[in-house]
């Protein structure tokens, strides 16, 4: 059949093998698992090298291509690194669910056809959900079932769309389409719904901050980048997409500047971030297809080491509100470090791999001589740096001092760190190494002067815009709504409502139905039976007389008679 | 500012906080100055203008602050909102 291992049944084999495995044999398993997966990634050739008979369909399972490779790369990349950090720290049955959510993005990547990319889609909620689940509070088990229905739904109407496009047009095969039907929709909505767009973005701040330290750093890699691998196969220059994204990259920033719990600014600067992305996709040239996967490549790398120095700071002190940490940079100088690197890779920031990733995106735009976009997404870049580049560094690590003096990352964690550390800066100074890999082929160059000077004063003076604004951004004790109110407020009450109403109008029936019946039995009894045993009867407890009742059998007899004859 | 608690880190002195918005204004300064030696190239005109990185930068992220705290007011509630909202039958 195949000489090729499918590199996500390497992942999936070892979730299942670090449930019974114990001690030394398990974090072998988990340190090892990733790093063959990344070499099994790299044996694929391009081109279909996987077919299967499933039901009436060839199914072909894995497919290779440099854009599959590049994002099974980084997921594969993510997990070891992500295994690094959680081996010591996290419960088994959140490595092994971390593992098979991996997997499911692997799968992902090499999906042939749309049945194997829908299996392993499912297979990504199903565990991703449990990662959830293992934040281990009342919060993360109500925010794990609301993100189960979530990515539930956005199966359904995915599925929906798969089996309209396969009735329709008779083929399974993953190529570009554009939005033009109702399938073709549906299939754009369920992946939309997994990119965390509008109006449909409150699951991820709402469930990815619920999960553990380490768990969050897994859910931060793979939902959200999967969803941009599938719309970059599926609807590269759709151009419904770039509103989309400008939405989402406005919508990250405006609600991580309201937040005050830490793990949250990350979350919603995830939905920024993808926005990027999906606005690239959506401009859709090869430029800005190039540019939305590296963006993709380098967010997970900065974004997992946020979240890494987030969960450090959650680990060690159990807190993750602004309002209560500050000045930790004191004990934890490492943690911190890392941190900036990565909120600094975030702002795309010279020198790192957001710089070098992000402006592809922008330069898309403005050879496509897209002003409005252009400026936006500039508007944007600077507003990252806001509400992520240097809000998070400095309400967790300065700010004030907490009076907080925990112990800096544990060994593992450190590691995790710094690999993530090193490779912001490496992919910022020589982003050659990214560039070879992307789908098309780029001469495009990172480094100009003129670029570097404009990129450090809009970023530059985005700081001072934060610093000489810091009054306004007091952070109080607060969360904002979002569109899941309407859900989650709305709705129930509307639910408990026509609860009352629908008990209170059965109660009221069952009332009246007994009060009916009372009525009738009286009635019933007052002329029909015997009420008070007294002389009077009613008809049918009456005495009757002999004589009347041998009339009325003579006259039946009669009639009888008379039928029978006749 | 007297409790050897807060002077302990040379991050927290006032007199290191001076010398470092100091440094800032400084290096603000200079990549705006920069700008004279190196030329920007601007895509659509405007984007090339003398220091419009610096105040273009500068005024989306006043506009972004004021915008979020406009919508805080519509859509901030207290942390424990939504906990409250289920305990309410």
């Amino acid at each position: 059949m195949t000489d090729f291992l499918p590199p996500a049944l390497i992942l999936l084999a070892s979730a299942i093998l670090i449930g019974p495995l114990r001690g030394h044999l398990r974090s072998a398993v988990v340190l090892l698992a990733p790093l063959l997966t990344l070499w099994a990634v790299w044996q694929i050739p391009d081109g279909v090298v996987t077919t299967l008979p499933f039901l009436d369909y060839t199914i072909e399972p894995v497919e290779g291509s440099p854009l599959r490779r590049l994002f099974a790369t980084i997921f594969a990349l993510m997990a070891f690194v992500g295994g690094l950090y959680a081996f010591r720290q996290a419960k088994w049955y959140e490595l092994a669910a971390g593992y098979a959510y991996a997997a499911g993005a692997i799968g992902v990547s090499f999906a042939g056809d749309l049945i194997t990319l829908f299996l392993f889609w499912e297979l990504m909620a199903l565990f991703s959900t449990v990662v959830v689940w293992c934040g281990g509070t009342p919060g993360a088990r109500a925010a794990g079932i609301r993100y189960a229905i979530m990515h539930l739904l956005g199966g359904v109407i995915l599925k929906v769309g798969i089996e309209g496009v396969v009735v329709h047009t008779g083929t399974i095969d993953i190529q570009p389409m554009l939005a033009t039907n109702f399938d073709t929709w549906m299939i754009l909505i369920g992946i939309l719904i997994n990119a965390a767009a509008p109006p449909l973005s409150a699951w991820l701040a709402d469930a990815y901050p619920e999960s553990s330290p380490t768990g969050s750093v897994f859910l931060s890699a793979f939902t959200t980048k999967t969803a941009v691998l599938a719309l970059i196969l599926l609807f590269p220059g759709e151009p419904v997409l770039i509103w989309v994204g400008i939405y989402m990259v406005m919508y990250g920033i405006i609600y991580a500047l309201l937040e005050n719990d830490a793990r949250r600014i990350l979350a919603y600067s995830i939905v920024n971030q993808v926005g990027f992305m999906v606005c690239a996709i959506g401009i859709g040239t090869q430029m800005a297809l190039n540019g939305a996967a590296a963006h993709a490549f380098a967010h997970i790398i900065y974004k997992a080491l946020l979240f890494m120095s987030a969960g450090v700071v959650v680990y060690r002190t159990g807190k993750s509100k602004c309002t209560d940490l500050g000045g930790l940079f004191r004990t934890m100088p490492l943690t911190t470090i890392c941190g900036i690197v990565g909120a600094l890779s975030i702002s795309s920031f010279p020198l790192t791999s957001g710089f070098t990733t992000k402006t592809l995106i922008s330069q898309a735009a403005t050879d496509e001589g897209m002003l409005v976009v252009y400026f936006l997404l500039t508007a944007a870049s600077a507003g990252v740096f806001l509400h992520a580049g240097i809000k998070f560094p400095w309400f967790v690590f300065f700010q004030k001092d907490s009076g907080l003096r925990p112990k800096d990352a544990p060994w593992n964690m450190a590691a995790a760190m710094l690999i993530f550390t090193v490779l912001c800066i490496v992919l910022g100074i020589f982003p050659e190494i990214l560039y070879r890999f992307l789908p098309y082929e780029t001469d495009y160059v990172a480094y100009k002067p003129g670029k570097v000077i404009f990129y450090l004063q809009l970023l530059l003076f985005s700081g001072l815009a934060f610093f000489l604004m810091l009054p306004l951004m007091r952070r109080t004790l607060t969360i904002s709504l979002d569109v899941d109110w309407f859900w989650r407020v709305v709705m129930y009450r509307f639910g408990v409502v026509l609860l009352q109403a629908i008990s209170a109008a059965g109660a009221s029936i069952a009332g009246r139905t007994r009060a009916l019946l009372e009525t009738a039995r009286g009635f019933a009894l007052q002329h029909l039976g015997n009420p008070g045993g007294g002389q009077r009867r009613g008809v049918f407890a009456r005495a009757w007389p002999i004589g009347t009742t041998a009339l009325w059998i003579a006259v039946m007899l009669t009639g009888y008679v008379l039928v029978y004859f006749l | 500012m007297n409790d050897s608690q807060k002077d302990d880190a040379w991050l927290a002195r006032p007199e290191s906080i001076r010398l470092l918005w100091r440094i800032f204004w400084a290096v603000l300064a200079i990549t705006v100055a920069l700008q004279l030696v190196f030329k920007v190239k601007g895509y659509f005109g405007v984007d090339g203008w003398f220091g419009f990185g610096a105040a273009y930068g500068f005024i989306a992220c006043v506009a972004m602050v004021l915008v979020a705290k406009a919508l805080g007011f519509v859509l901030k509630r207290d942390e424990n909102y939504y906990r409250a909202e289920d305990e309410h039958d």
